[in-house]
């Protein structure tokens, strides 16, 4: 017995030192380190491994072109367990552990927020694909010089969910949120605000948790309350869930929601049928940027992409020509370079980014028809 | 009045879920005082089963009700071998240790099946359905549907338990291990059964919840609890105690759900984890247990 | 004849107490200049490692305390650690103190969130008074549970900004390696102590057969519930500084799996063994942040550990032996323990 604790500690002093000297962040010269956290395992693994696919899709691509500077991307990827606490601790290890020159991460608010801290501490740029809470790049009004976002603010869609359903002549809207998720609760309150005016109510307001699979008792409710039509600014994972559920009850209005129903298995429900959803693109969307994309991801995981997976997919492109564009692998160059991004074109969208380091792109509402989800109407941003 | 009728028959029909989960935790517990907690990840192994097995059938064509057929017997046999390999496997060996060493080897097994299923390999975490056709061929009142078929194999399984030699083993077993041994029953054999039976009856709960919703590696998680709770609350190691757990339960959380206010819904999960603890600190034997004198 | 040989002694021989204080006094004295030492040039990814491995090292060996030397098998101490967590974290941002009193504060946050945890510990520890093994394991599963679901639903309690289950950010960061390890050797030491006191003895003999215990005159319900009151006031303590490390607490981080993670390093380094779980503490922070590319497979191999150990080895890595003891030791001393002839 003796001997296995020698040996462990010996084990354990050996690596300790090895690896506990300061890194300079000096990479092979002929790669440029990029960091991705995502949550890989845990509760949302699901969003994690979708904005991976996208992400190394693109890298991919870009390094068969011939990568970008004349160097090939390597990308590091650090599972953060769906945690906070863990995400902070992985891009603790991209920047001091591995030397990155760039971290891309994360599709949760709240780890995009512990991400951000780490890297506005040692000034290394972030960009998230995924995160909506508006505090991840503006901390009480004042914008963090580091930290980017290519997807848009839970504000913009909220808003612009509610002129929607005002402009439908919806009189009276039911809530349906999952009070769990940050997206959802932003969203719905964001959309409150806009929608709640004057003519239109809020009849009713239900919420859920990420683990409920029934829906039932929320949607009776709903039903109760006579609405023209109802808002569910949830996640896939459970629209498929309740849409099916609210025909069965009877529910028969429309529905509509944010990007969050983005998803193959959506698109192919019965009950989804002429629902509404606003999104960052239409996947018939006729641009090369989009069916170049749709294709080689179909080819390439054999699977139709998800919003996770084009909103990883698109980070991971605008972060290699904000590399080209600084002209250099340095992260002030690169860090200013995202902060000019302009007009770049993205297969979720044309994206410049804003001086609040939020992506300025139009928002379009799909109409579910035909199992396809069918351009609507576009929203510019404002 | 109509809403009452409806919201009843939804907790019902979860609460027969539970029950079918339940029984397995209580049979077990009878026979082996062992919590069993990969019992709710069983639960999800069949409804894993249930899909790939659906999924192969639907794009090969066959009938609709042979794929329903196949799904479930494909489901059971697998989660019954399951059940076996996990006894014989993780907990058979440790028979004559301490229960918390048991108890710790349950967890581990638990924690095992569900991360096994996360991997890309084997599943994915992505949430994946079954075949639409199959829902669509169900009907559409496919709560009456499974509260029924659920019933059945309550019927069916009190029926083994009371009428059957191996039922009247499976009582002797529970009632006193050793004595039963010493009257020559193969106790390893009653075990191996129990686990078998119980996994099966997870197993169809699986494919049924499966159907009405999704399948996701981690869906056995809050069921298995929510069905231990239940079998606690009916009196672990009691069988109709499960199903009368089962269904409270399954009927008090529905009703909560639709009639507590919208900001207080978030809490119905906790209400389990109350009552549980309500029911160790008030009747540990649960609603029809017999009290057991912790003999020195 | 019985005596003549001198007893060998199943401990280091006992130092007079001035000495041990001492000797306890002059590591805190090391650990405040080496924690500058670090800051300055450490890798601080390396730092934030030994600092996570600090806060588990206090969770572990709070948790032996409660399963592996008094024997109550306690699923539930991440709620503990989320109480003292958010306790503190909650006050500190509302009140925001800078300066000098920041320090103070900070302090008497950790003390505050201890303390709170270990009420909790008193709540969850008198009702579960006559819970047998499997069964207190669930009901503090439940109640780990509970205080999980409670704090996600909670966006304010009154004037205090609670965050619910967005997560609350944003919290001053005070804790830095030297409060991280001062507090580990307090608890190493408190643990120590009670468990080579008289009060340890009860807590094992709780731990060994209760009955015997409370026939002998031991108040088993008194003893397990001080062995929860202090279990659960360092898990707050290690709650409340994991919380002003990060900045950033997320509710979920507090659920079944992270007090299962516990349990793995108690049972793996022995329960009832402090070097033991110290060393299990060490190692499973360590490793999987070194095997890193395993990441899917993490989980997996962490319950093959699991129900390997307890397959193979039950009483982990050490059992219930400390670091020192050989089986040199432990041989002569069964021997002198037999009656001579």
């Amino acid at each position: 017995m003796r001997n296995i604790h020698s040996l462990v500690l010996l084990c354990l002093a050996v690596s300790l030192t090895s690896a506990g000297c300061k890194k300079e962040g000096a990479a092979n010269s002929n790669e440029i380190l990029i960091g991705e956290y995502a949550s890989m395992t845990g509760n949302t693994s699901a969003f994690g491994t979708s904005s991976d696919k996208g992400l190394q899709l693109a890298f991919e691509q870009i390094n068969a072109a011939g990568g970008v500077l004349g160097k090939k991307i390597k990308v590091i990827l650090a599972d953060d367990r769906s945690d906070a606490n863990e995400a902070n601790t992985a891009v603790q290890k991209l920047i001091n552990g591995d030397g990155v020159v760039a971290v891309i991460g994360e599709v949760a608010s709240k780890r995009s927020l512990a991400g951000a801290s780490v890297c506005e501490k040692y000034k290394v740029p972030m960009l998230s694909p995924a995160s909506t809470n508006p505090a991840v790049t503006v901390d009480n009004g004042r914008t963090k010089p580091y930290v980017f976002r290519i997807c848009f603010t839970d504000e913009f869609q909220g808003r612009i969910n509610g002129r929607f359903a005002a402009e439908q002549g919806w009189k009276k809207i039911a809530m349906l949120t999952n009070v769990e998720e940050d997206y959802s609760k932003g969203l719905g309150s964001n959309f409150q605000k806009t929608y709640e005016t004057g003519e239109h109510h809020i009849v009713a307001n239900e919420s859920y948790r990420n683990s409920d699979r029934d829906f039932k008792a929320q949607l009776r409710k709903i039903k109760d309350a006579n609405p023209d039509a109802i808002y569910v600014p949830g996640y896939y994972t459970e629209v498929k869930l309740l849409l099916p559920q609210a025909r069965e009850l009877g529910l028969n209005v429309p529905f509509f929601g944010g990007d969050g129903w983005d998803s193959p298995e959506t698109l192919a429900l019965d009950a989804a049928q002429g629902q509404f959803y606003s999104d960052h693109y239409a996947a018939e969307d006729p641009r090369p940027e989009v069916q170049e994309f749709v294709n080689a991801y179909q080819a390439k995981y054999k699977e139709t992409p998800d919003a996770m997976a084009v909103l990883g997919y698109d980070a991971a492109r605008v972060m290699a020509d904000a590399i080209k564009r600084a002209g250099k692998v340095d992260r002030e160059a690169i860090r200013d370079a995202l902060s000019k991004t302009k007009d770049f074109p993205g297969a979720s969208g044309t994206i410049t980014i804003d001086e609040s380091h939020n992506a300025r792109k139009p928002i379009v509402v799909l109409q579910i028809q035909d199992r396809k989800a069918k351009l609507f109407k576009t929203y510019p941003f404002e | 009045m109509d809403k009452l009728v409806d919201q009843l028959i939804i907790g019902l029909s979860v609460g027969a879920t539970y029950a079918l989960i339940a029984l397995g935790y209580t049979m077990v517990y009878g026979v082996l005082r062992l919590i069993n907690f990969a019992h709710g990840d069983v639960y999800m192994v069949g409804a894993v089963v249930g899909y790939y097995v659906a999924h192969a059938m639907v794009r090969a064509g066959e009938p609709i009700w042979l794929t329903i057929t196949a799904v479930i017997a494909a489901a059971v046999i697998c989660c019954a071998i399951l059940g076996f390999l996990i006894e014989y496997l993780a907990y058979r060996p440790l028979r004559n240790r301490p229960r918390l060493v048991a108890l710790i080897t349950a967890i581990g097994v638990s924690l095992l099946l569900e991360n096994l299923f996360q991997l890309n390999v084997i599943f994915g975490p992505t949430p994946r359905s079954f075949p639409p056709e199959i829902r669509a061929a169900l009907g559409k009142r496919f709560d009456l549907l499974s509260l029924g078929v659920s019933l059945v194999l309550m019927v069916v399984l009190t029926w083994v338990v009371k009428r059957t030699r191996t039922g009247l083993a499976l009582r002797a077993v529970s009632y006193r291990f050793d004595t039963a041994m010493l009257m020559g029953v193969n106790t390893n054999r009653i075990i191996s059964f129990t686990f078998m039976f119980g996994s099966a009856l997870a197993a169809v709960a699986g494919v049924l919840d499966a159907i009405r919703y999704d399948v996701r590696p981690l869906m056995g998680i809050l069921p298995g609890l929510k069905a231990f709770i239940a079998a606690v609350l009916g009196g672990i190691g009691n069988i109709p105690g499960a199903l009368v757990g089962g269904i409270l339960i399954g009927v008090v959380e529905t009703l909560l759900k639709g009639y507590l206010k919208s900001e207080y819904t978030g809490y119905a999960d906790a209400v389990s984890f109350v009552i549980l603890i309500l029911i160790l600190l008030v009747r540990p034997s649960g609603l029809l247990g017999r009290p057991e004198r912790e003999k020195v | 004849m019985a005596g003549s040989e001198p007893q060998p002694r199943l401990a280091p021989p006992a130092l007079p107490s001035w000495v041990a204080n001492l000797i306890i006094v002059a590591i805190l004295a090391v650990l405040w200049p080496l924690n500058s030492v670090l800051e300055k040039n450490l890798n601080p990814y390396y730092l934030q490692i030994l600092v996570i491995i600090g806060i588990n090292i206090i969770l572990a060996t709070s948790l032996n305390l409660i399963n592996g030397i008094t024997g109550q098998f306690s699923l539930g101490h991440a709620g503990f650690m989320a109480l003292g967590g958010y306790v503190a974290a909650v006050l500190f941002k509302h009140y925001q103190p800078s300066g000098s009193a920041a320090i103070l504060f900070f302090l008497g946050m950790l003390l505050f969130g201890g303390i709170v945890a270990a009420t909790a510990g008193l709540l969850i520890g008198i009702p579960t008074l006559r819970l047998r093994g499997d069964y207190l394991a669930i009901a503090t599963l439940g109640f780990g549970e509970i205080i999980g679901i409670v704090i996600n639903n909670t966006e304010h309690i009154g004037p205090f900004l609670v965050g619910g289950a967005s997560g609350l950010h944003g919290i001053p960061a005070y804790t830095n390696f030297f409060w991280v390890y001062s507090w580990v050797v307090i608890c190493v030491v408190c643990v120590w102590r009670i468990v080579h006191s008289t009060r340890g003895k009860a807590f094992l003999a709780v731990r060994e057969d209760e009955i015997a215990a409370a026939a002998t005159g031991v108040d088993t319900a008194y003893q397990k519930v001080i062995a929860f009151l202090i279990g659960a006031f360092f898990a707050g303590v290690a709650g409340a500084l994991s919380a002003m490390w990060f900045s950033d607490l997320d509710p979920g981080s507090f659920g079944f799996i992270r007090s299962i993670e516990i349990v793995v390093m108690v049972v793996l380094g022995g329960s009832g063994s402090i070097t033991g779980v110290i060393l299990a503490a060490i190692v499973l922070t360590y490793l999987p942040e070194r095997l890193r590319i395993l990441h899917d497979w993490r989980m997996v191999i962490y319950s093959l550990l699991l129900i390997l150990m307890m397959l193979l080895r039950p009483e982990g890595l050490l059992g219930r032996r400390e670091l020192w003891w050989t089986r040199r030791r432990l041989r002569s001393a069964s021997a002198a323990a037999e009656p001579s002839t």
